[in-house]
């Protein structure tokens, strides 16, 4: 084996299982005896709960047990808020696995039923019979903070869940009093459904033998989730065993616990059969977590020469009915300080004001709060273009970071690890043709179609991170990730990690980086994830931190192994250890290449252990535990290209160019699929997607007819390009990739939009930006 | 995505179909609108009966004018040649239906039956003068397409009706053209216009319209008509169409919360602009 492995665009080794249909997912597991669990929903954002009369459900055929939170009792805690963060007044109402006595948004559980059949129980769920006292109900974040709201918890005073502002807001005012521009915008960053191809689902089965129970649930953090039902159900944490099979998808909608995973537990515990629950697809919109739902007041303020000075944005962060797992966490932590981007911004203040809304509760939607701020950043930065009657491209020049290997401490507090900006957004503007383009468009514009351009710089923060950090900001769990590298006498290789992968192809640039570090191919390693009892301990896979966190652990662990060999290697060879050369998994005498072990030869023999080197240990597998000193900050440029069609204003994404920097990348194929997905999602919240609720709390997006998904058709062929800035402080150099795409393209379209409409008057759209919405401003505009 | 408990029975013959499907029975025929408002119990059927396994009811004849079966399904439609040259509208607006597998698993019949206001097929039925042709157990009836579509969601079909066929006249000597502006989520039609020229030298002696989508159902569009009819189809007779079928559509106006009316009015004056120059082009 001679090709390099590392770099190499393999194909993803999980596809053939995921493109075939073969692959087990939750639901597709099957257990004799097993209960099927419909949950009785609110149709209401927000009433009192009268009554519920089970009487007629309870005596459908196949029904077992219909339960309220009444009968469950104390059986259950409620599911725990794990992000608290400080200095911020936070407040976490309870959150009943089933509501109590009111019900805080449409999809709010407050029955279940437990049938043989699924049919049944939903049968039976529809018999159940619920009288609600409606109350009025309040969906907009900021509406939601304003006096005379409707209260959504009593104990939750004027709606607002949290006000965190650790900035110095003395020197920012002086900055904005100081500046000789300063820009507003009130930005909308509107409510998106995560929509993972596979919807949710659970199922429990309780061993009352052994007092165990095992959890297969959709889940990206298998230890997480053992914790938290651990919590909520009063198991011991090692008599809970949580399996994340086969899980399609994410996007960060499959982090928090929710009460359905509680509820399957709680019935198992209680009727000693296993209970399954499995979602449908209206219920996903309905009750799986939304991103975003941000009302920004942001200015920007620079000086007539085009230096920008200071950002500050007051949010109003919809939290909805309910604090979701890390909800907290997301308009905070990870978005007001990413104010700075990849600019020399001096001074940044955000203040954010988390508000319980009567929506489905939010928590981390890729991206998670870096998409939010790269957005209002790039906005604003366009504004300042616009009144400084400068080129945008040339602002951002002139304020971007210079290159730096390692270490650059910005305004926020945050130490970029490295970074090399103007080199990544000149290749950009050179590969989009830059000026070019602006000839095109004044040529366009005299023929009477409108083309516009958006350029992103961007930088982002993940790989998380330092549990240090991680603490000290209120994250209630560390961010470190363990790995064990097993390797089987017959030299195969077993690779165990805590992360828990769902349709990133991490099992095979996991794999790329052991085969790199120690020789196997990588056809002889299997990453195995996604079960608390047969992998270490590690936090889970979120913030684009399996590649860096995960990915360092196993190039350690791969280490210790290798060094092991080599001195096993040199006994067995009867040479000095610092005779023995490596290369392509073999170990060599320096002079004699005909005299080789090779990793194969080692591992048997270290595992069978006749003829070990005094004080070697027999077996052949390390692990490592892996904290980072640091996040990453990949970065990069985005351009897009559009054209605007003022007859219908419908917009054509023309040209989508993305130089992204992640470091040296392991797997290039996997790195474009990244890159691919997340510019679509991205873009999508520009142009389309968005949840839309009648003032009453009702969700008037609830299926893909009315919400919706990006087509493959509304996409260009991306140009790809990148520049390759190593991580300083990380093992193998790399930075998270998962997240980019989604962080760079919603300005970026967005912006490109903007600038297409500027000749025709229009400043301002809330996303996403609609053929309707485009021509209607086009029509205000006009008149 | 559970319905409700129903029974189903398979149809060999027409009659069979009729006898079998009683007061709360619905006919299934592709299944692409009937069962996915069934998994949402927004219908709760007690009997299915499957109509696709009656070959009398299904099948494309082209003998002076054209008839085609219920269950013929859209791709069958938009592959065929004698659509093509009887009624290049139809083979386009069915081309344009959903998806491939929408279109291999729908039938025109139960398109037409379900009547959603954005569907394609309806608006060139209506335009090009379609007959759609009925049997219920007190026997056979034909109703013109215009009065077929009522409303939304609204048909003339009676319970327990089948519908068996429909057939269109010969229209190869007619400029012909369905255009659709897709709905970014469903991509069924925000608008979508047919339009259908019978040309005598440079002049327009016959003009038929329709407009869906934008509407609560297909609606004929005598104004636009007008406005072309005995034109050369000059700028001024297009402008003057645009206008008209904006008031000719303005009583059925259908929209959705993010394409409101308005928008959608605004743009069947665009889309007939787009249609004339298809039908022409
Ligand atoms: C994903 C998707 C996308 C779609 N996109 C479009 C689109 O872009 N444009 C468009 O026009 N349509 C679209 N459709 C709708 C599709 O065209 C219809 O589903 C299909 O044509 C209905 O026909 P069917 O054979 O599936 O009818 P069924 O679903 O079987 O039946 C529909 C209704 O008609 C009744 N029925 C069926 N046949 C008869 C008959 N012969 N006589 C009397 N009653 C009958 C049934 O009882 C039922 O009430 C889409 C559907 C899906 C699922």
């Amino acid at each position: 084996m001679s090709t390099r492995i590392f770099g190499s665009g393999i194909k993803r080794r999980e596809d053939p299982r995921l493109i075939t249909g073969e692959a087990r997912y939750t639901d597709d597991i099957k257990l004799p005896g097993v209960l099927h669990m419909a949950v009785v929903r609110s149709p209401y954002a927000h009433a009192n709960i009268v009554g519920i009369d089970s009487s007629a459900a309870e005596a459908m055929d196949g029904v077992v047990a219909v339960y309220t939170s009444e009968d469950i009792g104390d059986g259950l805690a409620g599911l725990p808020t794990a992000w608290l963060i400080p200095d911020s007044d936070l407040k976490t109402p309870e959150h009943p696995a089933l509501a109590k006595g009111k019900v805080r948004y449409v999809g709010d559980g407050v029955a279940i039923v437990l049938a043989d059949d699924r049919y049944r129980a939903q049968d039976a769920a529809d018999a159940v019979v619920v009288e609600y006292e409606e109350l009025p109900a309040v969906i907009d974040p900021e509406e939601a903070a304003a006096e005379g709201a409707p209260l959504i918890h009593d104990d939750v005073e004027g709606n607002i869940a949290f006000r965190w502002a650790p900035f110095d807001k003395e020197a920012s005012d002086a900055v904005f009093e100081a500046a000789d521009v300063v820009v507003s915008e009130r930005i909308l960053q509107q409510r998106l459904l995560p929509t993972a191809m596979e919807p949710r689902a659970a199922m429990a089965q309780y061993n009352p033998a052994t007092q165990e129970l095992t959890l297969w649930c959709t889940s990206q953090n298998p230890h997480i989730h053992r914790f938290i039902i651990s919590a909520v159900t009063g198991l011991n944490e090692n008599k809970v065993r949580v399996i994340a099979p086969e899980v399609g998808g994410g996007f960060g909608s499959k982090i928090p616990c929710y009460p359905d995973e509680a509820l399957v537990s709680w019935a198992s515990i209680k009727l000693g059969v296993p209970v399954k629950w499995t979602e449908t697809r209206s219920e996903n919109y309905l009750i799986t977590i939304h991103g975003r739902d941000h009302v920004q007041h942001v200015e920007m303020a620079a000086s007539n020469d085009g230096k920008l000075l200071g950002v500050r944005a007051t949010v109003y962060a919809g939290m909805g009915g309910y604090l979701s797992t890390a909800a907290p966490g997301i308009p905070t932590i990870l978005h007001g300080l990413l104010y700075v981007g990849p600019y020399t911004i001096d001074s940044i203040y955000c203040e954010s004001i988390g508000v319980m809304t009567n929506g489905t509760p939010t928590d981390a939607y890729r991206g998670a709060g870096r998409p939010e701020a790269t957005f209002l950043l790039e906005r604003m930065v366009d504004n300042v273009a616009r009144a400084l009657d400068m080129d945008p491209v040339e602002l951002r020049r002139k304020n971007l970071i210079p290159a730096f290997e390692d270490g650059y401490d910005v305004a926020a507090g945050l130490t970029y690890d490295s970074g090399d900006y103007p080199a990544a957004f000149e290749k950009a503007l050179d590969m989009a043709g830059y000026s070019d383009f602006r000839q095109a468009q004044a040529d366009a514009q005299a023929q009477g179609r409108y083309l516009g351009i958006g350029v992103t710089a961007y930088t982002e923060m993940c790989g998380l991170g330092p549990s240090q950090v991680a603490g000290a900001v209120g994250f209630q769990g560390g961010l470190w990730e363990s790995a064990t590298v097993r390797v089987t006498p017959t030299g195969k290789v077993q690779a165990l990690i805590g992360a828990s992968p769902h349709g990133q192809g991490s099992e095979t640039t996991l794999a790329q980086i052991i085969s790199e570090e120690l020789g196997f191919p990588v056809e002889d390693i299997e990453v195995v994830h996604g079960d608390t009892t047969e992998t270490p301990m590690g936090w889970g896979t979120y913030g684009s931190r399996t590649t860096p966190v995960t990915g360092a652990a196993l190039a350690h662990a791969s280490r210790k192994l290798k060094e092991k060999a080599r001195v096993l290697a040199a006994h067995l060879m009867e040479a000095n250890v610092d005779d023995i050369e490596y290369a392509d998994g073999n170990f060599s005498v320096k002079g004699s290449p005909d005299q080789a072990q090779s990793i194969q030869d080692v591992a048997l023999m270290a595992h069978l252990a006749w003829n070990m080197p005094e004080g070697m240990d027999p077996g052949f597998e390390e692990s490592q535990f892996y904290d980072p000193p640091n996040f990453v900050y990949p970065f990069g440029t985005h351009i897009a290209i559009v054209e605007v069609d003022a007859e219908t204003g419908e917009i054509e994404l023309q040209r989508y160019i993305a130089v992204d920097d992640c470091g040296p990348q392991i797997n290039p194929e996997v790195v474009a699929g990244q890159i691919h997905g997340g510019v679509v999602q991205g873009a999508a919240q520009a142009l389309c997607e968005g949840v839309i609720y009648s003032d009453d709390g009702q969700l008037l997006t609830g299926t893909m007819q009315d919400y919706c998904m990006p087509k493959a058709d509304m996409f260009p062929n991306f140009e790809l390009g990148e520049t390759v800035t190593p991580s300083p402080h990380h093992p193998i150099g790399v930075k998270g990739v998962g997240e980019t795409g989604t962080i760079a393209s919603t300005p970026t379209v967005y912006n490109a939009v903007l600038d297409a409409l500027a000749p025709l008057g229009v400043e301002q759209l809330d996303m996403p930006l609609t053929s309707a919405k485009v021509w209607g401003a086009i029509q205000a505009a006009r008149s | 995505m559970w319905p409700n408990e129903f029974d189903y029975a398979r149809a060999g013959s027409v009659d069979e179909a009729l006898s079998l499907i009683g007061d709360e029975g619905k006919f299934l025929a592709g299944g692409h609108s009937l069962l996915p408002v069934m998994k949402l119990r927004l219908a709760a059927p007690e009997q299915l009966v499957d109509i696709g396994g009656i070959d009398s009811l299904r099948g494309i004849s082209a003998d002076g004018g054209l008839t085609i079966g219920a269950t013929t399904t859209h791709a069958e439609i938009a592959a065929s040649a004698d659509v093509q040259a009887m009624c290049a509208g139809l083979a386009s607006a069915c081309g344009q239906v959903g998806d491939q597998a929408v279109r291999n698993f729908g039938t025109i019949g139960g398109n037409i039956a379900h009547a959603d206001p954005a569907s394609d097929p309806p608006t060139v039925l209506v335009a090009c003068g379609a007959t759609i042709h009925i049997q219920g157990a007190d026997g056979s009836r034909s109703v013109s397409a215009q009065d077929f579509f009522v409303d939304l969601f609204e048909t003339d079909l009676e319970d327990g009706e089948l519908i068996t066929s429909l057939s269109l006249p010969n229209c190869s000597d007619c400029q012909c053209a369905y255009v659709k502006f897709p709905h970014p989520a469903s991509r069924y039609a925000i608008v979508g216009v047919a339009v259908c020229l019978k040309m005598d030298g440079g002049t327009c002696a016959q003009a038929d319209i329709a407009v869906g989508g934008a509407t609560v159902k297909a609606v004929k569009c005598g104004g636009a008509e007008a406005a072309l009819t005995g034109s050369t189809l000059d700028d001024a007779a297009i402008s003057a169409a645009a206008e008209a079928v904006k008031a000719d559509i303005g009583d059925w106006l259908a929209g959705d919360i993010a394409y409101p009316e308005s928008y959608r009015q605004q743009m069947a004056g665009v889309f007939l602009r787009r249609a004339i120059a298809a039908a022409t082009g």
